[in-house]
């Protein structure tokens, strides 16, 4: 019987060892993939155990923590949340993240292993760091002034630093409150449902996301392209297109909202936005000038982040004659997100060099040490410096005594374009309103702001004016309140000159560089442009437009 | 009968007149570690939940204190002999038991069972301390072999005319308490299944034909026994508790086995087995899921259902990993419904890691080994069976319940010995103990008299 017993006790053995590497195979082998199944709570327990870090505007935190009871302990909440939707997007328990809330959701759950206090701390205790602090570039008052200007119309606002790429206002309206979907549940559900469901796209990042056909707008960039390309050197001296346009190859005719466009010059064709003049001029470019100077742009590409991705703006590839015409007006496939013709009004404003955009200036621990700060990098020189340069002048002029009147500042040089895109199975679609600017305070060195705003429900009728007239009094109030900001930063009292500077601001663009004050001499760090053709087109810019 | 006696002496049988030790020393100070042990993982779990100790744990800690003093006092007094780990590892399982269930009521608060469960370990302590006091010589159970059969039978047929609980109708409830009288039939079936097989072992080993190479006793002889235990197995299916069923089976293997030495046994088992299982897991729907479950327990998330049990069960074994979250810091209560009792194993593998949960393995492990140790080191026949049978209860039960939620095997409700809540588990493991620190005393005394217990032992059983 001994021998039985212990043949028995052997097969114990063998049951406790099938236990053990049982065991091991679940405990260890078949682990991070049972740790990493979507069924599995644990994740979501851990990731909501304790409060999330911040994102800051101007230094105050525009989202909060609050400790729910539940599973998932800690849900995420929003001060003043449908303004600053489009930048923070939403953390919710349920559906996830969207934009800073998902671009930085490892520094701002804790998981970030640059968080740690030691390499591999985390890893090694188990533990997770308190959430960073994610400090934006948005600055609250240009922010409020553009939700303000687009007063729940549909459409968006995007306002950049042209110089550095920092992005100071992103607004999408309408708008939603991101803190309805924060927590579980069926309330969470019903929000998701009704935000999903509207017909006015709440939850749509339009700044970011949704893309126009950019009407006259784009007509910086063509006009650019014929400046760097040579078809047109000399801005004011007459183009050889017809009016009435035939689009080429085809019996197509191209109208104009605008009178005295025939044989116009490409500074009155902007001035007055004559869509013959600039889709002739594309078409005289050629297709292949016309995509190089597009995706030098920004167009086309796919890559780009804010951190929050951005939607690809479009210029085709191949297309015919008339087609090429069409696009080079910012019709037919053309199109652009609103951040994208901030880039265009940028790339202008900064003589031609495109500064990367960036939404998160810097990261912190939840103690405040910074983690990482994002540095300046150029993104891509859209032109020559002289093109830049001629544009400025031409856009200034544009708003002077143009399409852009509504955005002209007092005591402030301001360039900009207006635009009207026809959309909708044969233009029927209530026109798109954009406008596009910069602004420089006449006292400073440089633009101080680039801005891109555009209204879907334009009320006005089909002119070009309607850019002008929804959209321009917008990019005006977020530009003056940059122009304000950047006074403030430089210790002058206010953006807005006394009568004086007013009357200087339109003298200056056009001219003899003697009436700019000493210490408006572009920076170090912007490349100088040549005097001549700053001085020359300017002097006969004066004459032959004569308006 | 002599001839294979005397071959088969144990090897370490103490001769007479030499002095053993005693080892209630010993004894003493692992139970004292085993209180400590359990005292800090109390204290642990308060410090981990609140960030403070439980303000009771000294006086659990005294409590504990005086179970284990009073049944070491038992042990001492009438049992010097008994094998000085089997007590400690209990008390230590049950203290670990006591803590997983108080960790996981914290996350329950509408479901406090470590109270309930507090009761029922005193309980059952109490009742290792009477079985060690009452019973001085474990071979007269010998003589209540019929009497046992009839009562395990009685106990397991009750339940059927109680309401089933969870699809199994194992409980019988009498106002608040639930009881489950199965648990105590394992007992009885092994006191039974022992002493039957040592009062026919010649009749079982040499007569009967041989077929083969296998030998297949008379059906005088094979009768009886296939016939409870066939009866017994179908009270279980009825009562749909397969764990228990697929238990008392191995248990009829083993015993069988060690009795006769015939491997045409375990042929025939594990032929009855294969059968057993095909059909049951063909025909009953119960157990036809969970061999569903077992084969693919993900299934339910991929159709949109979320995880099931055992699903949860393996997400909080990954959880632990090496080490464990730590006690107190594990989320197993996912697991839902009985994670205190047939899952109980996940949580100490979620908070305690993979190396926590080998402990408990070894601890098993070393209880099962002892009192193996003791059926060698036993003279008589049913001492040694009645000791391989309950060693083998706790075994077969640890890796039917393990493997389950593990896994390894299709999962069947059954209790973690002493770990698991529920009570009626709990007192019949404590019977376990009681019972094995007797055949151990039995198997370590120095007495003269024990070189002839096997003769005076035989029942009459086969009349």
């Amino acid at each position: 019987m001994i021998r039985y017993i212990r043949r028995a006790a052997a097969l114990c053995l063998v049951l406790l060892v099938a236990l053990l590497v049982n065991a091991g195979r679940v405990m260890l082998v078949e682990a991070d993939e049972l740790d990493a199944n979507p069924a599995n709570r644990r994740g979501a327990i851990a990731r909501w155990a304790e409060p999330r870090g911040a994102i800051l505007v101007d230094g105050r935190p525009v989202t909060g923590s609050r400790d729910s009871g539940q599973q998932l302990r800690w849900e995420r909440t929003y001060r003043r949340g449908p303004l600053y939707a489009p930048v923070t997007g939403h953390a919710s328990q349920t559906y996830g993240t969207t934009m800073v809330e998902d671009a930085e959701d490892s520094l701002l759950s804790g998981t970030d292993p640059m968080l740690a206090p030691l390499p591999l701390w985390n890893d090694l205790t188990r533990g997770r760091s308190p959430g960073g602090a994610v400090v934006t570039t948005i600055r609250a008052s240009m922010q409020e002034a553009a939700y303000r200007g687009l007063d729940g119309k549909r459409g968006a606002v995007v306002a950049l630093e042209p110089s550095s790429g920092r992005i100071l206002a992103l607004v999408s309206s309408p708008s939603y409150e991101p803190g309805v979907l924060s927590g579980t549940g069926a309330d969470v559900k019903d929000a998701w449902a009704r935000l999903t469901t509207s017909p006015n796209q709440p939850m749509l990042n339009r700044a970011l996301r949704q893309t126009y056909p950019p009407g006259s707008t784009f007509k910086i960039v063509t006009a650019a392209a014929a400046l760097d390309s040579g078809v047109v050197r000399d801005v004011d001296a007459p183009t050889d297109t017809p009016d009435p346009f035939v689009l080429p190859g085809t019996r197509q005719v191209l109208p104009n909202e605008a009178r005295g466009c025939e044989d116009a010059s490409l500074a009155y064709a902007l001035q007055w936005s004559c869509n013959t003049v600039m889709a002739g001029l594309g078409v005289d470019v050629g297709l292949e000038d016309m995509v190089g100077t597009a995706e030098r742009f920004g167009f086309d590409d796919t890559t780009l982040r804010v951190p929050s991705w951005v939607a690809k703006s479009n210029f085709d590839r191949v297309m015919s004659p008339d087609q090429l015409a069409l696009s080079s007006i910012g019709q037919f496939d053309t199109t652009a997100t609103p951040l994208q013709m901030a880039m265009v009004a940028a790339a202008v404003a900064n003589t031609g060099e495109i500064a990367q955009p960036y939404l998160v200036d810097r990261t912190t621990t939840s103690g405040g040490t910074t983690v990482d700060r994002t540095p300046r990098r150029s993104y891509r020189q859209a032109m020559s410096p002289s093109t830049a340069l001629q544009l400025q002048r031409l856009m200034v002029k544009a708003v002077e005594e143009g399409t852009g009147t509504n955005g002209a500042i007092p005591g402030a040089r301001v360039g900009g374009k207006t635009g009207t895109a026809q959309h909708g199975f044969g233009n029927t679609g209530t026109p798109y309103a954009w406008f596009i600017a910069w602004a420089q305070a006449e006292d400073s060195g440089r633009p101080a702001v680039a801005v891109a705003v555009v209204v879907e429900d334009a009320e006005a009728a089909r002119t070009d004016i309607s850019g002008g007239g929804s959209a321009a009094p917008i990019a005006r109030d977020v530009m003056r309140e940059a122009l304000r900001l950047e006074a403030e930063s430089r210790g002058t009292p206010g953006a807005r000159g006394t009568r004086a500077g007013e009357k200087a601001a339109p003298a200056r663009p056009r001219g003899a560089p003697g009436a700019r004050p000493p210490e408006a001499t572009p920076p170090a760090t912007v490349p100088t442009p040549p005097t001549r053709p700053r001085g020359v087109p300017g002097g006969r810019g004066r004459a032959d437009s004569g308006d | 009968m002599t001839a294979p006696r005397t071959t088969d002496a144990p090897p370490d049988a103490p001769p007479t007149g030499v002095r053993v030790p005693k080892r209630r020393g010993v004894e003493l100070v692992l139970l004292l570690g085993a209180v400590l042990i359990s005292v800090c993982g109390y204290a642990e779990v308060g410090l981990a939940h609140d960030g403070a100790v439980p303000p009771d744990a000294a006086r659990y800690g005294a409590g504990l204190g005086l179970l284990a003093l009073l049944a070491h006092l038992a042990v001492r007094f009438r049992a010097p002999y008994a094998d000085p780990l089997l007590l400690p590892i209990a008390l230590l399982l049950n203290g670990l038991g006591l803590v997983l269930i108080y960790r996981l009521d914290l996350e329950t608060p509408r479901d406090q069972a470590a109270t309930p469960q507090l009761i029922w370990s005193t309980l059952g302590v109490a009742l290792f301390i009477v079985v060690v006091l009452l019973l001085r010589d474990h071979r007269a159970l010998q003589g209540y072999a019929y009497v046992s059969v009839a009562a395990a039978l009685a106990l397991m047929i009750l339940p059927i005319f109680f309401p089933a609980v969870n699809g199994a109708r194992i409980w019988i409830r009498i106002g608040g308490l639930s009881f489950q009288p199965g648990e105590f039939a394992k007992i009885l079936l092994a006191v039974f299944f022992a002493a039957y097989l040592s009062a026919n072992l010649s009749a079982l080993a040499y007569a009967g034909r041989r077929i083969w190479r296998f030998q297949f006793p008379t059906w005088r002889v094979l009768g009886p026994i296939v016939a409870i235990w066939l009866l017994s197995v179908l009270v279980l299916v009825l009562e749909r508790d397969l764990g228990t069923s697929l238990l008392f089976f191995g248990l009829f293997v083993i015993m069988l086995y060690v009795a006769t030495g015939r491997t045409g046994w375990i042929a025939i088992g594990l032929l009855l087995a294969a059968a057993g299982a095909f059909l049951i897991g063909s025909v009953e729907p119960h157990v036809h899921s969970r061999v569903q479950d077992w084969l693919d327990p993900y299934a339910s998330i991929r159709a949109g259902d979320g995880p099931g049990q055992l699903a949860q069960s393996l997400f909080a074994f990954a959880a632990g990993g090496m080490l464990g979250t730590g006690l107190g810091l594990g989320h197993s209560v996912l697991i839902g419904f009985a994670a205190k009792s047939d899952f109980i194993l996940a949580t100490a593998g979620e908070e305690l890691g993979l190396l926590g949960l080998a402990a408990l393995f070894l601890l098993y492990a070393l209880f099962v080994a002892r009192g193996y140790r003791a059926g060698l080191a036993l003279r008589d026949p049913f001492g040694r069976l009645l000791a391989v049978g309950l060693a083998s209860i706790v075994a077969l039960q640890v890796f039917v319940i393990a493997g389950g939620v593990m896994g390894l095997i299709p999962l069947t409700g059954m209790a973690m010995p002493f770990l698991a809540q529920g009570g009626s588990s709990v007192v019949t493991n404590w019977v376990i103990v009681a019972l094995l620190v007797r055949v151990s005393d039995s198997a370590r005394a120095p007495r003269p008299e024990s070189a002839d217990t096997g003769e005076l032992a035989r029942v009459e059983a086969g009349r």
